[in-house]
């Protein structure tokens, strides 16, 4: 059975017609082309395939295309404004907060999430304790919490103006 | 994954019949174990009925004395309820512990209810405090609805609707959770109801699945410290071993954590 669904990915209206089965990673990637949400695991842990679904965080690789089903989605390629990347893209850039790549669109993502949620204000230990749905076979995640702490700072200078920055 | 036919039904009754009608018909809530489980071949359901937008399970209710939580509400929701946080901080922390947050983003309380994992967490908070569980048909108490590992009282069709929580004086949760999976190897649940008696219920580590630890209940009602645990051995023959923790391990750990959610609790 065949189902139609139609639902704003990136701002755009897009529609396609999906099995029941059908992931919403699945028609992101391979229907819509957006490939720079990835797929790493099968027990939905690693977090590599996590976008934007209604403004939340969620693993695509665990949710159906259909569940999608009008909503609004943001992946990793909807983030920079143009040529302009996202602060967190800007800062994962500046900080070094990868090495192969594979995990950062998720990563990005979550993190993105995670600043929204906590109003950019972020420490250390909470950026870390917040990482959990995200995996990382290559940095450590030394850089990683050193890039989202570098965009949470920014994003709470730009939101709290005269704010200094201090650990909660 | 197996083909299967989605279903969006508009309200309960739809969902079902929808649900009558399919060959081999499953509920889809949060789908953060029914979708793993279908990714790996365990579950084949023929036709899933999606309950996850139904108003009907939806809704947080806290009077004077109850918390009432739709089935559909998710984990997050529950962790950032201000109201719940008012009356009923501990389990608003205990929701907030439940796998990661993109987890809680869409797992909701009925479907870990329903889903009865030996190692899920709410199931502590449920039995400890007996609390109501609503369905489609009839009004179940929680010590009659858990029965056994991943086995409740649901019947073929039957939706579960909402929980109810007595609002307890004090209590708290500790979890110990596996490094990779964040599900407990051992959590346990204290409270102190309003007429001073303490509960105490215990999920992850236990072979049946969640119990309630009368030792405990009894130990903490005439002292409610932590050392008041202290003499008391439980039992490695009834707990879980697997390739994270032996018996023994468990065994110890859930008197740790016991220990840490009197103190929490004490505390708050
Ligand atoms: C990476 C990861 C980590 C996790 N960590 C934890 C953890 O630490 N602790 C924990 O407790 N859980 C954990 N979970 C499980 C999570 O809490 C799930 O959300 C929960 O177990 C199932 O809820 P759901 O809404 O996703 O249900 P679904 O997966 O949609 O459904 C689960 C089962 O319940 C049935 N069902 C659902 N809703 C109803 C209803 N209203 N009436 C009748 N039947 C229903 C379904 O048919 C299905 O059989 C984790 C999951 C993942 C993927
Ligand atoms: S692909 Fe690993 S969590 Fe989704
Ligand atoms: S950078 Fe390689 S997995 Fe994270």
């Amino acid at each position: 059975m065949m189902t139609s669904v139609s639902m704003t990915v990136n701002g755009k209206e897009r529609r396609a017609d999906v099995e029941g089965r059908t992931l919403l990673v699945t028609l992101l990637r391979e229907t819509f082309g957006l490939t720079g949400t990835h797929v790493g695991c099968d027990t939905s842990q690693c977090g590599a395939c996590v976008v934007h679904v209604d403004g939340k965080a969620v693993k695509s690789c665990t949710m159906l295309a259909a569940q999608a089903d009008g909503s609004a989605v943001l992946t990793i390629e909807g983030l920079a404004h143009g040529s302009e990347l996202h602060p967190v893209q800007a800062a994962f850039h500046e900080h070094h907060g990868l090495q192969c790549g594979f995990c950062t669109p998720g990563m990005i993502m979550a993190a993105v999430d995670m600043i929204e949620r906590h109003d950019a204000r972020l420490d250390e230990a909470t950026i870390r304790h917040e990482l959990e749905g995200n995996i990382c076979r290559c940095t450590g995640y030394h850089n990683i919490v050193k890039s989202i702490q570098a965009a949470a700072d920014h994003m709470a200078g730009q939101r709290h103006p005269g704010l200094v920055q201090a650990a909660e | 994954m197996y083909e299967t036919n989605y279903h969006r039904p508009r309200d309960l009754d739809e969902a079902k019949s929808l649900f009558a009608a399919a060959a081999e018909g499953r509920y889809l809530s949060g789908g953060m174990t029914l979708l793993p489980t279908m990714k790996q071949r365990l579950a084949a359901p023929s036709d899933l009925v999606d309950l996850a937008r139904l108003v009907e399970l939806k809704g947080i209710v806290v009077t004077a004395d109850t918390v009432t939580i739709g089935a559909a509400v998710t984990h997050a929701e529950v962790a950032t309820s201000a109201e719940i946080r008012a009356v009923f901080p501990a389990l608003a922390a205990l929701a907030g512990q439940i796998g990661d947050p993109h987890v809680r983003h869409r797992g909701t309380i009925g479907g870990s209810l329903a889903n009865d994992d030996p190692a899920a967490d709410y199931p502590a908070a449920v039995l400890a405090l007996d609390a109501t569980i609503v369905t489609t048909q009839r009004t179940l108490e929680a010590a009659d609805f858990f029965q056994g590992l991943f086995t409740t009282a649901l019947e073929d069709g039957e939706i579960l609707v909402s929980v109810a929580f007595p609002i307890p004086a004090k209590a708290a949760y500790a979890k110990f959770p596996n490094p990779a999976s964040r599900y407990a190897m051992a959590g346990v649940f204290v409270a102190i109801l309003e007429d001073g008696s303490v509960r105490v219920g215990v999920t992850g580590a236990g072979q049946d699945g969640v119990y309630r630890d009368a030792t405990f209940e009894v130990a903490l009602t005439a002292d409610f410290q932590p050392s008041a645990l202290d003499a008391i051995v439980v039992d490695p023959a009834n707990m879980l071993a697997d390739l994270h923790g032996s018996a023994e391990y468990r065994a110890n750990l859930v008197k740790v954590m016991a220990k840490r959610a009197v103190a929490a609790a004490g505390s708050s």
